[in-house]
């Protein structure tokens, strides 16, 4: 072989499509833009029937979360997932199929060493960063307000 | 000596691929090759319990038919060589443990049905067995949960990702041949590997390319082309790969561009089934092989054909760890 890794490199550069990243971007944005714009229906409609706005948000976490496994588990989600991308990925939604796939995908080695220990195995890194990151910023919120008060 | 060349052995004896027989899934059954394939599974795990038992039978299923259609016996058969995607090579020995042939598992990612019928033409040339079975597989949700996400889990799949064939193939060769007119294997490559660097899991064509055309030149080369190849197929290389494969080959003096295709783009209408680069697995150039090439082979469309699957041998857990891809092709010359 006449290449070495970095001509070679070059060569599967130009002949690796590329994403098509506007198009992923417009409908990640639109399919992301109908799940909040969904959910955001399903909180007025909530507040509708006379629940407080915080106890609204909560419900509609709850509904579209629940939605979220329906769809994973008859195999709709992940076909969206195509198409929307990152849409899909970022709202709560993408969170609840991370959990909902892996957890129906490992039941047939058992509930607990399969499912149990794999439940996590996509959405592990999005829990463990977000509790400590959550737990950063209060503390420094805590400080601030120490020395500002 | 019957090495001649670097890399390449020359039957001194008749080694006849006697018959084939392929099933699939499917998906597959919706592809260009559908009415050529033995067998269509029902659906992903047509009556088992999980896949990995749907695989394990679809290897079984196809070595039993080969030998029922043949009018063989379990113990006609020498030796079985077999390998197929899983870790620990479990579908193959799984299949085996049934069929009470003596196995021999392999191991060389997609490349193990060339590398299977490769040490079976060994065998047989060097008169340590009469009949061996080649079988390989692979199947799509057993592949994705191994190398892959989950199933389920809503995401897109890169532009240069190929779709793990659902489809095992077995292929019988024999040092007979009943006075039969049946293609003979005539020459044997054993690629090295060739790694340059490719990192990129989802871009499985650009990490084997070299390894194609290292193999497929070193053929030419040993063999000093004393055959015309009328065709030449690799394994899975995809639509990335092929075209790398065609580049780095010219780049070699050698243009083989009227007479080359790959299984993984034959294996699947690659714009209407949303395949992205093309077919890939253990599968896909044994149903490619015994479905379609054979059948060329059988019908003189072609009377020579360079067969040279490829494979990817790498593992999720290297790749995590930063390993590039290692590429692997051996080459199987085949004459009428």
């Amino acid at each position: 072989m006449k290449q070495t890794k970095e001509t070679y490199k070059k060569i599967v550069d130009e002949y690796t499509p590329k994403n098509k990243l506007l198009k992923n971007c417009v409908l990640a944005f639109i399919f992301g833009g109908a799940i909040c714009t969904f959910g955001e229906l399903i909180k007025n409609i909530l507040m509708n029937f006379s629940f407080s706005a915080d106890d609204a948000g909560a419900m509609t976490s709850v509904i579209l979360i629940a939605l979220t496994a329906l769809l994973t588990g008859i195999g709709i989600y992940d076909k969206l997932g195509k198409y929307g991308g990152a849409g899909m990925i970022v709202p709560i939604t993408g969170f609840a199929n991370s959990v909902v796939a892996p957890t129906l995908e490992f039941k047939r080695e058992g509930y607990v060493l399969g499912s149990a220990s794999k439940i996590f195995t996509l959405a592990g890194p999005v829990l463990l960063f977000g509790y400590s990151s959550s737990m950063l910023v209060g503390l420094i919120s805590y400080f601030i307000d120490m020395f500002v008060a | 000596m019957k090495k001649i060349g670097k890399q390449t052995y020359k039957m001194a004896n008749d080694v006849y691929i006697r018959d084939v027989y392929t099933l699939a899934g499917t998906k597959e059954s919706e592809g260009p090759l559908a009415k050529d394939i033995d067998f269509i599974l029902s659906d992903s795990l047509w009556g088992e319990k999980t896949w990995e038992k749907c695989e394990a039978k679809m290897q079984q299923y196809a070595v039993e038919n080969l030998i029922k259609k043949n009018n063989l016996k379990k113990s006609d058969i020498d030796v079985m060589l077999a390998g197929d995607l899983l870790n620990q090579i479990v579908s193959s020995s799984f299949a085996a443990r049934s069929l009470e042939i003596p196995f021999i598992g392999l191991y060389g990612a997609c490349s193990t049905m060339a590398l299977s019928m490769g040490v079976g033409a060994l065998l047989i040339d060097g008169g340590f067995a009469s009949n061996v079975v080649c079988v390989t597989s692979s199947h799509f949700c057993c592949a994705e949960r191994q190398y892959r996400t989950p199933l389920e889990s809503g995401g897109q799949r890169h532009m240069s990702a190929q779709w793990t064939v659902t489809g095992s193939g077995a292929v019988w060769l024999s040092n007979e041949n009943n006075n039969g007119d049946y293609p003979k294997i005539k020459n044997v490559t054993f690629g090295k590997i060739i790694d340059l660097g490719v990192t990129d899991a989802n871009n499985m064509g650009a990490a084997m390319a070299p390894a194609f055309a290292d193999t497929v030149k070193q053929n030419i080369v040993d063999t000093n082309s004393d055959i015309n190849y009328d065709l030449i197929v690799s394994g899975d290389l995809g639509t990335i790969g092929k075209q790398i494969a065609l580049k780095l080959l010219k780049d070699e003096n050698i243009n083989i561009e009227k007479k080359y295709d790959d299984c993984g783009t034959i294996i699947f209408d690659l714009e209407g089934q949303d395949v992205h680069a093309g077919g890939s697995g253990c599968g896909c150039s044994a149903v490619v092989f015994g479905s379609f090439l054979y059948k060329k082979l059988i019908k003189k469309e072609i009377n020579t054909l360079l067969f040279t699957a490829t494979g990817a041998l790498h593992s999720p857990t290297v790749s995590l760890q930063g390993e590039s891809v290692p590429g692997i092709a051996h080459s199987i010359g085949i004459s009428n």
